[in-house]
């Protein structure tokens, strides 16, 4: 039962995808022209090809481990946050005990916490406990919103699943731990690759706390790129470069959990 | 069962007071004192924050930021509502679609911040030019208006896409029998959006509206990388005037009084939206 399109609504949303790429072109089109032309006209196709700017990035090995530390911190959190948030937010959707809204709400809270408002304690208490300066302190540190958003999206896909599930495997002799993972987590596993999605999505894209965290030994991508920002003349080609590649890895998670982010998105509350 | 709750609740409550509780109590120490670094701090009391709500420079970011996040949202939600509705409900197309439209959120936000600077600038950015030949005069450095009117435009272009996504996930998961019925009774366009659409979109566009308020007045990487809060303090939002408080200034105490103040308006806003919007419709 398709209903056709009208020709109206497919021009409107033609002109919103052009519109939606014509910056991220021209971010494109700049990564691929030399300072000269940047500089001296405005072309929409760069005149004198070139990937300069891109090998200049690949051979340059601050580059490289500021995009792995990036990968890596992004993933530790993503794992820590998943560890943590299911359990939580399992116990949220099966049992009311006392202060369980306060202590939901007050989870929740995080979720809007200004990072602005947290950056001097949290480089205080990451110097006192010696973690200042690692990939594990910006991983920590994403926790502040990351955490609360995938309880808050994890309880709603679990208070989905009826509870008579759990009550009969316990009858049939599942012991917690196997039920949890032989028959709950298959359950939810679109609710988990959406929360996945949406913690990989804000730790990747963060650059104040992650900024203020770090120094020499960890340097995020996002840093890197506002450093050779400030770093006296402005080398737009290579920053569009820059820019390009840390686009990359979000456009593959997408593509892989696109199915799932849709089913997902319908199912629980996000 | 309590000691259930306690040990499947025990990772979170964890990580949660090292990177918020901790953190929210110290600022709160820090705000009740004159706290400069290096010397000892002396308590005061309440005067950081009565100091900060006289501060004309403060009051004014935070006008802004209301400004700013009344603007976005009365833009971003009918846009990305208009948006998901005229999305095909199937077919090929589907999957390249959602990857675009996935595209812009995944970009870090200075890159957006950076993707914007070059296209906007006046020296190398294709906006300048495209308007110049059209016959406007566009400065996103030297006008106020234009650099304000280029965030906001910028925060439209990033997150509309979100509002789609989960307008249009919402919009997948109504039940194609209420349609039917609806056609049976040969309900008129209007009336279907009105009466079956829009209430079981309410959810939806509840966590829409929330999200895109909390991250409006989160926003900082963007504005700062295109303009700096400039020209002038134009555009400094909230987050810009209180980072610089914070890395700039040198009173520590006040600074925190700031960040407190900041999060406080934000979960207040928050609360009231959230009431207003589930009590709406519930008749």
């Amino acid at each position: 039962m398709r209903k056709k399109k009208s020709p109206v609504s497919i021009i409107v949303l033609m002109i919103f995808f052009i519109l939606l790429l014509v910056p991220i072109y021209w971010m494109i089109n700049t990564s691929f022209k030399t300072n000269t032309e940047i500089q001296r006209s405005m072309t929409w196709v760069p005149q004198k090809f070139t990937t300069k700017n891109y090998t200049s990035i690949f051979i340059s090995k601050l580059w490289q481990r500021s995009f792995l530390q990036t990968l890596e911190y992004v993933v530790l959190n993503v794992a820590i946050v998943l560890i943590a948030a299911v359990p939580a937010a399992y116990t949220f959707s099966r049992w009311k005990f006392k202060g369980h809204q306060h202590l939901f709400f007050w989870l929740l809270t995080n979720r809007m916490a200004p990072g602005a408002a947290f950056l001097v304690p949290m480089f205080t208490l990451f110097s006192v406990i010696g973690l200042f300066d690692t990939i594990l302190a910006v991983a920590l540190a994403h926790c502040l919103f990351n955490l609360p958003l995938a309880i808050w999206i994890l309880e709603g896909f679990m208070r989905g699943i009826p509870r008579a599930i759990d009550e009969t495997a316990f009858i049939d002799g599942y012991g917690f731990m196997k039920f949890f993972g032989k028959i709950f987590l298959p359950l939810i596993k679109q609710g988990i690759a959406v929360t996945a999605f949406f913690c990989f999505m804000f730790s990747w894209v963060e650059l104040l706390l992650s900024r203020t965290l770090t120094a020499v030994g960890t340097k995020p991508i996002t840093v890197s790129l506002t450093r050779s920002l400030g770093a006296g003349g402005w080398d737009w080609g290579l920053i569009a470069a820059a820019g390009v590649l840390t686009m990359i890895p979000g456009a593959v998670v997408v593509y892989f959990v696109r199915n799932y982010m849709v089913k997902g998105f319908a199912m629980g509350r996000v | 069962m309590k000691n259930k709750v306690l040990v499947l609740l025990l990772p979170s409550l964890l990580l949660m007071s090292i990177s918020a509780f901790v953190p929210l109590m110290t600022v709160l120490n820090y705000s009740l004192h004159v706290l400069f670094s290096g010397s000892i701090p002396k308590y005061i009391g309440l005067e950081n924050y009565v100091n900060a709500l006289k501060d004309p420079a403060f009051l004014s970011s935070m006008g802004k930021q209301f400004l700013f996040c009344l603007e976005i949202l009365l833009i971003e939600i009918p846009m990305g509502l208009a948006l998901a509705l005229l999305l095909p409900k199937r077919g090929i197309m589907i999957g390249p679609i959602l990857v675009l439209l996935g595209i812009p959120l995944l970009i870090p936000w200075n890159v957006v911040g950076i993707i914007w600077r070059v296209f906007a600038r006046e020296d190398i950015g294709a906006l300048p030019v495209i308007f110049s030949k059209l016959g406007f005069f566009y400065n996103v450095s030297k006008v106020p208006a234009h650099a304000w009117w280029t965030i906001v435009i910028m925060d439209v272009w990033h997150w509309t896409p979100l509002v789609t996504l989960l307008c249009y996930a919402g919009l997948q998961a109504i039940p194609q029998e209420f349609y039917q019925a609806a056609r049976v009774d040969s309900a008129s366009k209007i009336a279907t959006f009105r009466y079956i659409t829009l209430p079981k979109l309410k959810y939806v566009l509840i966590i829409a509206v929330l999200l895109r308020c909390m991250d409006a007045f989160k926003i900082y990487d963007e504005p700062f990388i295109l303009t700096a809060g400039g020209p002038g303090t134009s555009t400094e939002l909230l987050s810009i005037f209180t980072s610089r408080q914070v890395i700039g200034g040198f009173n520590m105490g006040y600074s925190s009084a700031v960040s407190l103040i900041y999060f406080i308006v934000v979960l207040l806003l928050c609360y009231i939206l959230y009431t207003v919007m589930t009590k709406i419709g519930e008749h």
